[in-house]
């Protein structure tokens, strides 16, 4: 098992030229945005296992994932900031805008409100039961596994660099996810059972991940999204198969939840957002 | 070999600093005392994960965030090195575990209180992690080899964890009013804890001298203290805060500092489960591993799933 300890873990980001950002226009920030706020909203719920895993090792290898998609969200909301920077006038987001300060990773994660956060529905939907946890987590790090893999060949430079930093975590991320989602699918009654449960609950909050809003056209992206979501189905069917969860009806009776990426979340964002946040709202201005 | 003669070469390998390993022969009450205390040690990193844990999801900054979590991380880790350590001298970590969850075996009292502030994540850091650090230090040269082992590699990660909390204190120090305020009150409540933490004095300690005898202990209880103090009375003028103690005079003549009393009845009082945290701290312990079972079981029979799989696969094919 990967074991990171915190020496090496909190340097570790990407360094950014600002010479090479090329001239999109218009949705670029928000696309960032919105890959930050699914790794950070991710990340939050994941810590939460921390000190409550279910065996120890487990409880180390949850939070590492915590720690990796900790880390992108840095990365990516560093090139936002960079971004946004130059470009004021290109985010709407007006609640960053109060005093002509530039914005930072800190400001764009601690105050923006429910409203602006673009992370999908699945992310921020209560950790659940350890199945869940874990089904969540594999069916979201094929997701990014796939979408990384793409962007490693953007032609926004720093983007690109960032996928492949990203890449080489989520790689990890779907090994393991993918293992326990097979371990306990195939594990006892009382786990099969649980995992049935667990696929049915979150099933209805994957399909926003396909479902594309402007900032996430092809002219953006540099691919194709819904593409995206044949190589995604075909990835886990085989792993669902191998874990006897498989059923052919899940994608035809299920309702798909959405709104997230759009900024209309469920209830639980406001609180996932009012623990985030306390900091910040209730000593504004100071450092840390 | 007579048995006292294996005794007389036991002490002999301990008189001349030569480890005890695992396979060499040991007195039972070595291998008990040693069980004791490393399970005891695990059982603090793991129990300690939760005061902290508890300020992950409110961390100020996304960087304070990454190290609070991997700070946190890395107890565990040191858990996980321990309970292995523990288990070769014959016992499981299930064992351990279970002694733990039904009160039989403790964890270090410094758990049992609360972590109220962001400011208390920079104390923990600072004095709590500094007392541990003094302790295991002197630890890293205990007589039983995979203890030992264990310990060089924990003390490098908690010098680490000392140093960030110290730094974050720092940031308070040069902060807001409010922020200043924070950190005095964080050390003003984590202070006389952290001197509790290297347990009863000398002379009202039971363990002492034939932990020293057999070099599991290297070092008294009121001589580590002591060291905290020194150390811990100098770093507080770098943060421009106070110590909480108003006896607390540098002494020439001795060369270290003169200190308060500890309130030995709130010491004992925590130990015995009445601290303001035990019974959180126990009952989120026992509430994981319930509600972790289901997912050991299934680990567990699938790996029997699998390895009968395999075997029926290995069976010549003519
Ligand atoms: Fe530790
Ligand atoms: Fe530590």
């Amino acid at each position: 098992m990967q074991q990171v300890n915190s020496a090496n873990n909190q340097t570790d980001l990407i360094e950014l030229d600002s010479g090479k950002v090329p001239l999109w226009e218009g949705f670029r920030e928000a696309f960032i945005l919105h890959l930050a706020d699914n790794a950070l909203i991710l990340a939050q719920r994941n810590s939460e296992w921390c000190g409550h895993g279910p065996v120890l090792e487990q409880d180390i290898a949850i939070t590492n994932i915590s720690l990796d998609l900790l880390g992108q969200a840095r990365n990516l909301y560093q090139y936002a900031a960079l971004l946004i920077n130059k470009e004021p006038h290109n985010l709407s987001a007006s609640s960053l805008h109060s005093g002509g300060k530039e914005v930072t990773e800190d400001s764009l994660s601690f105050l923006r409100t429910e409203r602006e956060f673009k992370n999908c529905l699945l992310v921020e939907q209560p950790n659940g039961n350890w199945g869940y946890t874990i089904l969540r987590q594999y069916l979201f790090s094929v997701y990014q596994f796939l979408l990384y893999g793409q962007l490693q060949y953007s032609e926004d430079e720093n983007l690109a660099a960032i996928a492949v930093k990203s890449l080489k975590e989520v790689t990890y991320h779907v090994r393991w996810s993918s293992e326990w989602v097979i371990r306990l699918g195939d594990g006892t009654a009382e786990s099969h059972k649980k995992m049935v449960q667990a696929l049915e609950e979150v099933w209805s909050f994957t399909g926003e991940l396909f479902l594309p809003e402007p900032y996430e056209n092809e002219a953006i992206t540099g691919f194709d999204l819904v593409a995206l979501q044949h190589s995604w189905l075909q990835q886990i069917t085989n792993v669902l198969k191998e874990a006897t969860l498989f059923s052919s009806a899940l994608n035809e009776k299920v309702f798909m939840q959405s709104g997230g990426k759009k900024g209309l979340h469920t209830e639980h964002m406001g609180y996932i957002l009012a623990e985030l946040q306390f900091m910040q709202r209730a000593y504004p201005d100071a450092e840390w | 070999m007579a048995l006292q003669d294996a005794d007389a070469l036991f002490q002999h390998k301990i008189d001349n600093e030569i480890k005890i390993e695992p396979k060499d022969f040991m007195p039972e009450a070595y291998r008990k005392t040693n069980i004791r205390q490393i399970s005891q040690h695990a059982h603090s990193e793991i129990v300690g994960m939760l005061p902290e844990a508890n300020w992950i999801s409110r961390a100020p900054s996304l960087k304070r965030k990454a190290i609070l979590l991997a700070k946190v991380q890395d107890e565990a880790g040191h858990g996980l090195y321990l309970y292995s350590a523990a288990e070769t001298l014959g016992t499981s970590r299930d064992e351990m575990i279970n002694d733990l969850h039904i009160g039989k075996a403790k964890y270090s009292s410094i758990f049992n209180y609360p972590s109220l502030t962001w400011a208390d994540m920079g104390v923990i850091g600072w004095l709590v992690d500094g007392a541990a650090i003094l302790n295991q230090v002197a630890l890293c040269r205990t007589s039983y080899g995979p203890y030992a082992r264990a310990l060089v590699r924990i003390c490098k990660e908690e010098s680490f964890h000392q140093r960030q909390g110290f730094d974050s204190l720092l940031v308070l120090s040069k902060g807001t009013p409010a922020q200043k305020e924070m950190c005095q009150d964080a050390i003003n409540r984590w202070w006389w804890p952290s001197l509790m933490m290297f347990g009863p004095k000398d002379s009202e300690s039971t363990n002492n001298d034939q932990s020293i005898k057999w070099k599991i202990k290297r070092k008294t209880n009121d001589e580590l203290r002591q060291s905290f103090v020194d150390m811990a009375a100098e770093q507080v003028k770098v943060l421009g805060m106070v110590l909480p103690d108003e006896k607390l005079k540098w002494n020439s003549q001795k060369n270290q500092y003169d200190f308060g009393e500890i309130n030995w009845v709130e010491f004992w009082n925590v130990v015995k489960g009445n601290g303001p945290c035990n019974k959180q701290r126990l009952a989120a312990r026992v509430k994981a591993h319930e509600d972790g079972a289901w997912v050991r079981e299934a680990a567990i029979a699938f790996a029997e799933k699998r390895k009968m799989k395999r075997e029926i696969l290995k069976e010549p094919a003519i």
